[in-house]
């Protein structure tokens, strides 16, 4: 079904009345952007070449970090055959490590926030203006300033509960806990306030308690932005390595930060390309979220807490 | 009762049933009543254990605190508390508690050498006060048990017969072997080397007194195969609250800091916790090898966050108005591009820059700089230039986010009757554009400010600080920023830690830090929206 040039010419002209031309040629198109192209493409070498590089590296069976520099010379699995079954740096407990801690610290962060949250949305009470600015000045003093009262608080919890001391998850996770009122309350009371306070009232009327109206009814609004809010929290504390780096001991309790610094940090040469397999199977999980989330990063909203 | 009666009566009910939340189910009250039960039996056994260690205060803080919990839970009404509870009780303890108590350990000389209380630093002079008596002979043992007692049968060089000693019992001189039947230690047996080892714990602390040979010494066993006698070298006195070296009858007396210190300025180790005033923060000020450092590090701390920001905002506004072209073909690619370096974990990407910078082996000297053996994390002022670069790097695509997303918020409109007007692009972007990002972004740019300040996983996995600034006092080098030099003081392996410092240090931070973020929002008038 061709049309001939006439009818193409005509169609042209037609549009063109209506003010719609035609696109310009890609040639013109080229030149006249083409410019910001070679920009882009610089920036985007720029930006991506350490992760191409790693991935090389990681690739790059039973090499070094010297024979790492021929990109994909050599491309094979054995890395990731390695990188799980070294007793020394037991890569898959460091990963379940990291599931477990920043898991817990995101869902249990999101759940306490959410309550608070819930409380300053939706009851008034005296105090209740002066509590949401404590927890915006309570924020301003970072948690990892504390590292020396956080390691010393532990050490003493620990002489009581070995299970929540110095070296366990539990203890680790209840620091990340510690941080969680402040970080996410006020963002999700903003979003509480959108949920029209009539269905609350509906529900009460229908006699709902309040704990069904929370988990029935608000958290189920807002689960989406819950979920966001906890992935979030998540890269976040996956990425920390200054308290996991002090509270955690021994090899195997380590999270994925932790423990792949000890690649980096002795034998820097000759397991280098295990390390890259570890970075890369470490990077995929939060590459992949981050890539997934982005448009509610880039909202403005979440910004500047979020990486670590 | 009247109808109106009964009706005002049936409101207030509805009324307090609505305020109160309702009535709560069956299944509501066993779930909260299993989680009291857990909580309240998990504080009671803190509690005797906090009790058994003659920690009063806090066993009855702990006791108050659950009172409260399980009052606020079991009755009705108190919502608020209800829900916020949870949430405020690891805040108080994780942010608000441990902040206050950073405060107090400034003020202590807690660290290395001043761990724990007094009674504890008496107990371990006692403990490992001691010498080995000059002159003394060495002794063959052999570690043996009745059953319930541990002793040894000692025998001097030179001699025949066997001495005998235990914990009650002094050193005695016993028979030839296997002639043992003395009342004394007829039922004591040699330990075999495995049951030695069962009991080493026992036998470390075991010290056999010897009235006769050398007075106020003892044997004891290090190895269960020789024995040595050992006298104390300290001798605390509880009357004048000192400590008398025997050897030389040097008296050492309690110097207020911590330590018990000579006349001569001697100190004896360990000491203990104690309040020591300003000593820390004055010493970050007035002395010498610390403020060198600390001014140092303080200045490179500011260089690095406000370069860091500036350079990456630039560089994010560049890209953003590059990318503000609704018609450039490819924009997503690159977008997911360019935004990698922010979506990858950033302690991954220090790691990766450290082995690209490697001077030996990185990518960067073999390859791009051909074999070169540049110092990029080894030399002074190419390892800032290179922590610098590298948080360019991780820094870029965030900004390039906010700035891009504020300048698709600004309504076309605006710049459009600005172009009508005649502005030129740079006069719409300096007049237009610029003013109206920066209300947008500047709140921020300074939560990037106060992040940066603090970039501990930057410098401690890409340079770990180094290269080492062997001009300064501390343990400290050339990219070290604040938050890794309260790192080093606290936790570096080696080197001692001293907690009370590296807190001092970080009280210093939290009111640089503060003060400016506090300056910044309120220029930014964020916090008065907040409020």
């Amino acid at each position: 079904m061709s049309v001939s040039r006439a009818e193409k010419k005509h169609q042209r002209l037609v549009l063109a009345q209506y003010g719609i031309t035609k696109r310009p040629t890609a040639a013109k198109t080229f030149w006249k952007r083409g410019w910001k192209h070679v920009v882009a493409i610089a920036v985007s070498i720029y930006a991506v070449f350490p992760i191409v590089y790693i991935l090389s590296g990681a690739l790059n069976e039973g090499g070094t970090l010297t024979g790492s520099n021929r990109l994909f010379g050599n491309i094979g699995l054995g890395n990731f055959v390695d990188l799980f079954n070294n007793p020394q740096k037991p890569f898959a407990n460091w990963f379940v490590n990291t599931l477990f801690v920043s898991g817990s610290a995101a869902i249990g962060s999101v759940f306490l926030s959410a309550m608070a949250a819930y409380a300053f949305s939706r009851m008034r009470f005296s105090g209740r203006r002066a509590g949401l600015l404590t927890l915006i000045l309570v924020q301003m003093f970072p948690q990892l300033l504390a590292l020396v009262a956080i390691y010393a608080l532990l050490s003493e919890i620990g002489q009581v509960f070995p299970w929540l001391g110095i070296g366990s998850h539990l203890g680790l996770i209840m620091v990340y806990l510690g941080g969680a009122l402040g970080a996410n309350t006020y963002l999700m009371y903003g979003f509480f306030n959108t949920i029209p306070k009539e269905l609350d009232e509906a529900a009460k009327i229908d006699g709902a308690t309040h704990t069904q109206i929370f988990y029935g009814m608000i958290l189920r609004l807002a689960a989406p932005i819950l979920a966001v809010i906890g992935l979030l929290s998540f890269i976040g504390t996956s990425s920390d390595f200054l308290l996991a780096n002090i509270i955690l001991v021994k090899p195997e309790d380590k999270t994925l930060a932790v423990g792949l610094y000890s690649y980096i940090s002795d034998q820097f040469n000759k397991d280098w390309t295990v390390f890259a397999a570890g970075a890369i199977i470490a990077a995929i999980p939060i590459v992949g979220l981050f890539l997934y989330l982005q448009r509610y990063i880039v909202s403005g909203l979440i910004g500047g807490a979020v990486k670590g | 009762m009247t109808i109106q009666e009964k009706q005002s009566k049936n409101k207030t009910w509805a009324k307090s049933i609505l305020n109160d939340g309702g009535t709560p189910s069956l299944h509501g009250i066993i779930i909260k009543i299993t989680l009291l039960s857990v909580i309240a039996a998990v504080m009671l056994f803190a509690v005797m254990i906090l009790i058994g260690s003659g920690e009063f205060l806090v066993a009855a803080l702990a006791t108050a605190v659950t009172m409260a919990l399980i009052f606020v839970y079991l009755r009705r009404g108190m919502l608020p508390a209800k829900y916020m509870i949870p949430g405020l009780v690891f805040m108080a303890i994780f942010q608000v508690y441990v902040a206050v108590y950073s405060g107090y350990i400034a003020f202590t000389n807690y660290g290395d050498g001043h761990i724990g209380t007094k009674e504890d630093a008496i107990e371990i002079m006692s403990l490992t006060g001691q010498e080995r008596v000059p002159g003394s002979p060495e002794l063959e043992a052999k570690v043996v048990s009745n059953g319930e007692t541990l002793g040894l049968f000692l025998k001097f060089p030179e001699e025949q017969r066997w001495a005998f000693g235990s914990a009650e019992q002094s050193l005695t001189f016993a028979g030839v072997e296997g002639t043992l039947e003395d009342p004394l230690y007829k039922n004591y047996e040699v330990l075999r080397f495995s049951e030695v080892l069962g009991v080493q714990e026992e036998l470390g602390a075991l010290k056999i007194s010897t009235l006769e040979y050398f007075p106020s010494s003892y044997v004891i066993t290090k190895d269960a195969t020789y024995a040595y006698f050992y006298q104390p070298t300290l001798a605390y006195d509880e009357a004048t609250d000192t400590v008398t070296r025997i050897t030389d009858q040097v008296v050492f007396a309690d110097n207020d800091d911590g330590n018990f210190a000579s006349l001569a300025g001697e100190k004896l180790q360990p000491g203990w916790r104690t309040q020591i005033g300003f000593a820390n923060f004055e010493k970050a000020f007035t002395d010498e090898r610390v403020r060198s450092a600390f001014a140092g590090i303080a200045i490179w701390t500011f260089v690095f966050a406000i370069t860091t920001v500036l350079v990456t905002f630039a560089m994010g506004l560049g890209l953003a108005l590059l990318f503000n072209d609704q018609n450039m073909r490819g924009r997503k690619i690159y977008r997911v591009a360019m935004i990698l370096p922010y979506a990858f974990p950033g302690f991954l990407s220090a790691m990766i820059w450290r082995s690209l910078l490697n001077e030996k082996y990185g990518f960067i000297n073999q390859v791009l700089l051909d074999g070169a053996q540049i110092g990029w994390l080894s030399d002074e002022w190419l390892a800032k230039f290179a922590v610098l670069f590298v948080n360019f790097w991780l820094g870029f695509p965030y900004m390039f986010l906010i700035t891009l997303g504020a300048l698709q918020s600004i309504p076309d409109e605006l710049l459009e009757s600005a172009r009508i007007d005649g502005a030129n692009a740079f006069q719409q972007l300096r007049l237009i554009k610029l003013p109206l990002l920066l209300v947008s972004v500047a709140p921020l740019l300074i939560t990037a400010f106060a992040f940066n300040f603090n970039n501990f996983t930057l410098i401690f996995l890409l340079t770990g600080g180094g290269p080492k600034n062997i001009d300064a006092g501390l343990n400290a080098g050339h990219t070290d920023i604040l938050i890794t030099l309260v790192y080093k003081l606290a936790f570096s392996a080696g080197e001692g830690s001293d907690f009370g410092l590296a807190s001092a240090f970080s009280i210093l931070i939290f009111l640089l830090v503060g003060s400016i973020s506090y300056i910044g929002f309120r220029r930014s008038r964020t916090l008065e929206d907040m409020t």
